[in-house]
């Protein structure tokens, strides 16, 4: 019987395997090829040869180091606080009983929306226009602050929004995925430990923190991958012209070569983005090798 | 339906050393006549399972035959074989209901034997009828009790009318007191529909109990055949006789000596025309009588009371395992204050064993 | 004890104080584009203030949405792009993990691991070439090639496995001992067995078509082909005219409302979807 389905188990394969073939495995080797291929682009048609010129212009290039350092700093910023907040907010959902399902429903919303829309909403509350000082100045106005233009003004300020929209995006993800982590642990531990006299925080350092640490620990590691990879909530708040805002990122490189008013030098896009795997992949790795000494398996 | 295997062996490769055969079914010769309920026993990895999957034709023999009646049925796929299957875990669909789940086979009939929807639901209806579960038929598995479940099953598995029903281990998940209950009405249903049946289990008091006809197998390989009561009386080996009958039987180190069982120097049974040699010896617990000047000796450790008879348990230094235990009628009176117990033994309850091969003697 | 109790209640107060903080924080913006969009025009650009409320609540900006930019032909686009991009998934993934869960055949565990392990690669990596072949093949500005690239999706082929394998064994068995073929056995027992992690897929499937926006970016430049997202692009840099907020947020709470809606019916399920295997990007 066995040799008998083996065709048909292929065929049963067969739709999968082609599409990963064609859409994964090939681009994949071709990536390889484009970014070793010097001087070509859509244009040309052809490449001067071979070598690493490409990864040359692209690690010289002023937009694409200024890309580097706005997703190094949208990753240092935003992996952190918003781990960090989503462990508070789901130690107090957990800690609450009136009304838990409706904050639980309410803090995942922005899972659901569509962040290019919702980031048109952060863009209009931030600005600040002739007509409008906007919303947020004129908040900051009341406690003696203000009038700066988050969106268009001083990078400090821009990257302020980014990374506040970005929190705001992640956060659902995390949130949830703490609080069932919190809600699986055994109650007996913490009845134990109330038993022995144990303060909260106590019980939360030595009982709760331990036993949801591997979960803490994938989000860290999907956080750093997912934020390497911010490029649409950027377009979002500012644009599709992230360069002339001085607000790309790494990601954004990468299409901007491969299109639109920069674009056309799939060689140069294919290094950027060799450059970004090659980071991720370094960061994902060092990730996973302290999180395998520090977490605590249960 | 007669059920023939000649020759039937099946290997699997091995999981844990590669390129190294496992031999889960060696060499089945067996024949099962028409309508009987069979009982396929042996311990847990004896290859018992095997050897009902290559009977209901979901795996194929490495080499042998099976036949049906006359009709060879070793490359037919399962569903050519006309055979039902019932599983441990009855293997309900659960997402459909009782009836549905016993008219899925018949759904699946081609060509000539397709059937319309009355006719189907005619058919269940009679299945679970026989085994009495014709009220359940919009209940989902889940809402079954353990023995409800097993009834559905069976229902599904005689829908089509099978001409040989296989059932796996069919009352293990079922309490002891459902145990018994369902163990009566599987005879009952076989009996009914006159199925050639064969079940599969590692519990020895219930092949004994239904069977008419029980297979003892042991490593892959059957051991012996025969009627229950026929097994139990005259095992051809060491295995078989410990296999059978609870409590088990007794083992001793002993010695044919010039036609007497020698056992630590005491001869305790007369057995002529034996050759001589180092033997195990095998006392059936209801093969000792108490007798004052009896030829067995043994420390007396202690007695249960187990109502209608009662249980010597007493220790001797050929003894293999632990304990030796007798059982004698209840009204004997035994002496416990004793440091010893003289036992004289019954003839047919004693079996010896060859000490190397473990073959009957 | 008293004091304990109190101390408690004070907790208690806090926590509650920040988590309606936090609520307030999430909620504010869909509350705001919600005004925004019933403000008129002409209402909102006196506001040098804005204001938290609106006397006057209009609709028209939600004709003007409509009119001005074909958002009707953008939301028609996105839910045929929705659809098919999920259903043909669907196809593909189903009698892949099927295939992968219950048949038997050499080289199983091989493609099993290369497939686990271009799970590893990000979409950044291969959207190259398939913009790429996309052009060769004359796709652009068509819903093929659109759908075709994100119509395997190597993880929820492993989720479903998972979920396939957890069948028992002996249900395969009965079933092919009555005779049932293997893909009458998929589509009648485990479709329906796994149905809650089939559509667990399904929602996250949507929810993920619904807001993609780089590949139609890449690959869409007819207006005809957009998708909401790179419509409500379009709109923020050339669409009403760069001023007409009420109306690009009419837009905005248009595009939202369905996965809200979505969300809202299926609060339960999506939630344990995701917390079982989603991940957001």
């Amino acid at each position: 019987m066995k040799t008998k389905n083996n065709w048909k188990a292929w065929l049963y394969l067969l739709p999968a395997i082609l599409f990963l073939a064609v859409f994964m495995v090939y681009p994949l080797i071709d990536v390889c090829v484009y970014a070793v291929e010097e001087n070509y682009s859509f244009a040309q048609g052809e490449a001067t040869g071979i070598g690493l010129a490409n990864f040359r212009y692209v690690l010289s290039d002023p937009y694409f180091v200024q890309a580097v350092r706005n997703t190094f700093l949208i990753v240092i910023i935003t992996v952190p606080l918003s781990t960090g907040f989503s462990l508070l907010i789901a130690l107090g959902l957990s800690s609450v009983k009136r009304l838990q399902n409706a904050f639980q429903t309410i803090y995942f919303l922005p899972y659901v929306t569509n962040t290019l829309a919702v980031g048109l909403v952060f863009m209009i509350l931030f600005r600040k226009t002739d007509y409008t000082e906007g919303l947020v100045n004129l908040l900051l106005a009341k406690i003696g602050l203000g009038g700066v233009d988050f969106i268009e003004g001083p990078y400090w300020a821009k990257m302020f929004v980014m990374c506040f929209y970005t929190i705001w995006v992640v956060m659902p993800f995390k949130i949830l995925i703490l609080t069932s982590a919190l809600a699986s642990v055994n109650q007996d531990y913490y009845k134990a430990a109330k038993v022995d006299g144990a303060s909260s925080f106590r019980i939360f350092r030595k009982i709760t923190l331990p036993m949801i640490s591997s979960t803490v620990f994938y989000l860290i590691i999907t956080g750093f991958i997912g934020a390497f990879k911010a490029y649409s909530d950027e377009v979002a708040l500012f644009g599709t012209n992230l360069n002339a805002a001085g607000m790309n990122t790494i990601v954004g490189y990468v299409y901007d070569m491969l299109y639109g008013s920069s674009g056309g030098y799939p060689s140069y896009a294919a290094a950027a983005a060799l450059i970004l795997f090659a980071i991720v992949f370094t960061i994902t790795y060092i990730n996973l090798t302290v999180s395998k000494k520090t977490v605590q398996y249960v | 339906m007669k059920v023939v295997l000649e020759n039937l062996t099946k290997r699997f490769a091995s999981r844990s050393e590669k390129g190294k055969d496992v031999t889960a079914v060696n060499r089945f010769n067996f024949e099962i006549p028409d309508g009987q309920l069979v009982g396929l026993l042996g311990p847990s990895g004896c290859g018992k399972s095997t050897t009902l999957n290559l009977i209901s034709g979901l795996e194929t023999p490495t080499e042998g035959r099976i036949l049906f009646g006359d009709q060879d049925v070793t490359n037919l796929p399962p569903e050519e074989r006309g055979v039902g299957l019932v599983f441990q875990n009855y293997a309900l669909y659960p997402h459909l209901t009782v009836e549905q789940n016993i008219i899925f086979p018949l759904q699946n009939l081609k060509g000539n034997q397709k059937m319309s929807k009355a006719a189907m639901h005619e058919k269940a209806l009679e299945a679970a009828k026989l085994v009495q579960i014709e009220r359940l038929m919009e209940r989902k598995p889940s809402q079954l009790s353990g023995g409800q479940q097993q009834r559905v099953a069976i229902a599904r598995a005689l829908v089509k009318i099978p001409r040989v029903l296989l059932l796996d281990e069919p009352l293990s998940n079922l309490d002891a007191r459902l145990r018994l209950q369902t163990r009566e009405e599987l005879r009952r249903i076989q009996r009914e529909t006159g199925v050639t049946t064969i079940f599969v289990t590692h519990d020895q008091e219930e092949a004994m109990s239904i069977s008419d006809l029980i297979i003892v197998m042991k490593e892959g390989i059957v051991n012996q055949i025969g009627k229950p009561q026929q097994v139990y009386d005259d095992p051809v080996n060491l295995f078989v006789a410990q296999f059978l009958g609870t409590p088990a039987i007794n083992v001793l180190e002993g010695e044919l000596r010039d036609g007497r069982l020698m056992i630590g120097g005491e001869a305790v049974l007369d057995m002529p025309g034996k050759a001589d040699g180092a033997v195990w010896a095998g006392i059936r617990p209801e093969g000792f009588v108490l007798d004052g000047n009896g030829p067995f000796t043994c420390a007396m450790e202690r007695v249960e009371v187990m109502g209608r008879d009662v249980s010597v348990v007493c220790t001797h230094e050929k003894m293999t395992g632990r304990n030796i235990r007798a059982i004698i009628p209840a009204e004997s009176r035994v002496d416990t204050d004793q440091k010893t117990v003289r036992f004289s033994l019954k003839p047919a309850k004693v079996f010896v064993f060859d000490r190397e091969s473990e073959a009957r003697r | 004890m008293n004091v304990q109790k109190k101390s408690g209640r004070a907790g208690m107060a806090l926590i509650y104080f920040f988590l309606v903080i936090w609520a307030l924080i999430v909620l504010f913006p869909f509350y705001w584009m919600l005004l925004t969009s019933v403000k008129s025009f002409a209402a909102y650009n006196s506001e040098y203030i804005p204001r938290f409320w609106t006397p006057n609540p209009t609709m028209e900006n939600y004709a003007s949405a409509f009119t001005t930019v074909p958002l009707g032909r953008y939301f028609l686009n996105t839910v045929i792009f929705t659809a098919a991009t999920t259903g043909l998934m669907m196809l593909v993934i189903v009698p892949a993990a099927f295939a992968f869960a219950r048949l038997e055949f050499r080289g199983k565990n091989a493609v099993f691991s290369f497939f686990l392990s271009l799970m590893m690669i990000p979409t950044e990596l291969v959207i190259i070439t398939n913009y790429v072949t996309i052009v060769n093949w004359n796709m652009r500005n068509t819903y093929w090639g659109l759908i075709l690239p994100s119509v395997t999706s190597i993880f929820y082929i492993y989720l479903l496995k998972e979920n396939f394998e957890a069948i028992p064994d002996e249900l395969y068995k009965a079933a092919k001992v009555d005779g049932t073929s293997d893909l009458k056995y998929l589509l009648r027992v485990m479709i329906p067995i796994a149905q809650p992690t089939i559509v667990t897929i399904v929602i996250l499937k949507v929810i993920e078509c619904w807001n993609s926006y780089v590949w139609p970016r890449l690959i869409t430049y007819d207006q005809n082909y957009f998708l909401v997202s790179n419509g409500i692009q379009q709109i923020r840099e050339s669409g009403f005219g760069r001023e007409n907020t009420p109306a690009m947020m009419a837009a905005v709470v248009v595009i939202s409302i369905p996965l809200i809606v979505l969300f809202l019916a299926f609060r339960k399920k999506i939630m344990a979807g995701v917390s079982r295997g989603g991940t957001k990007g």
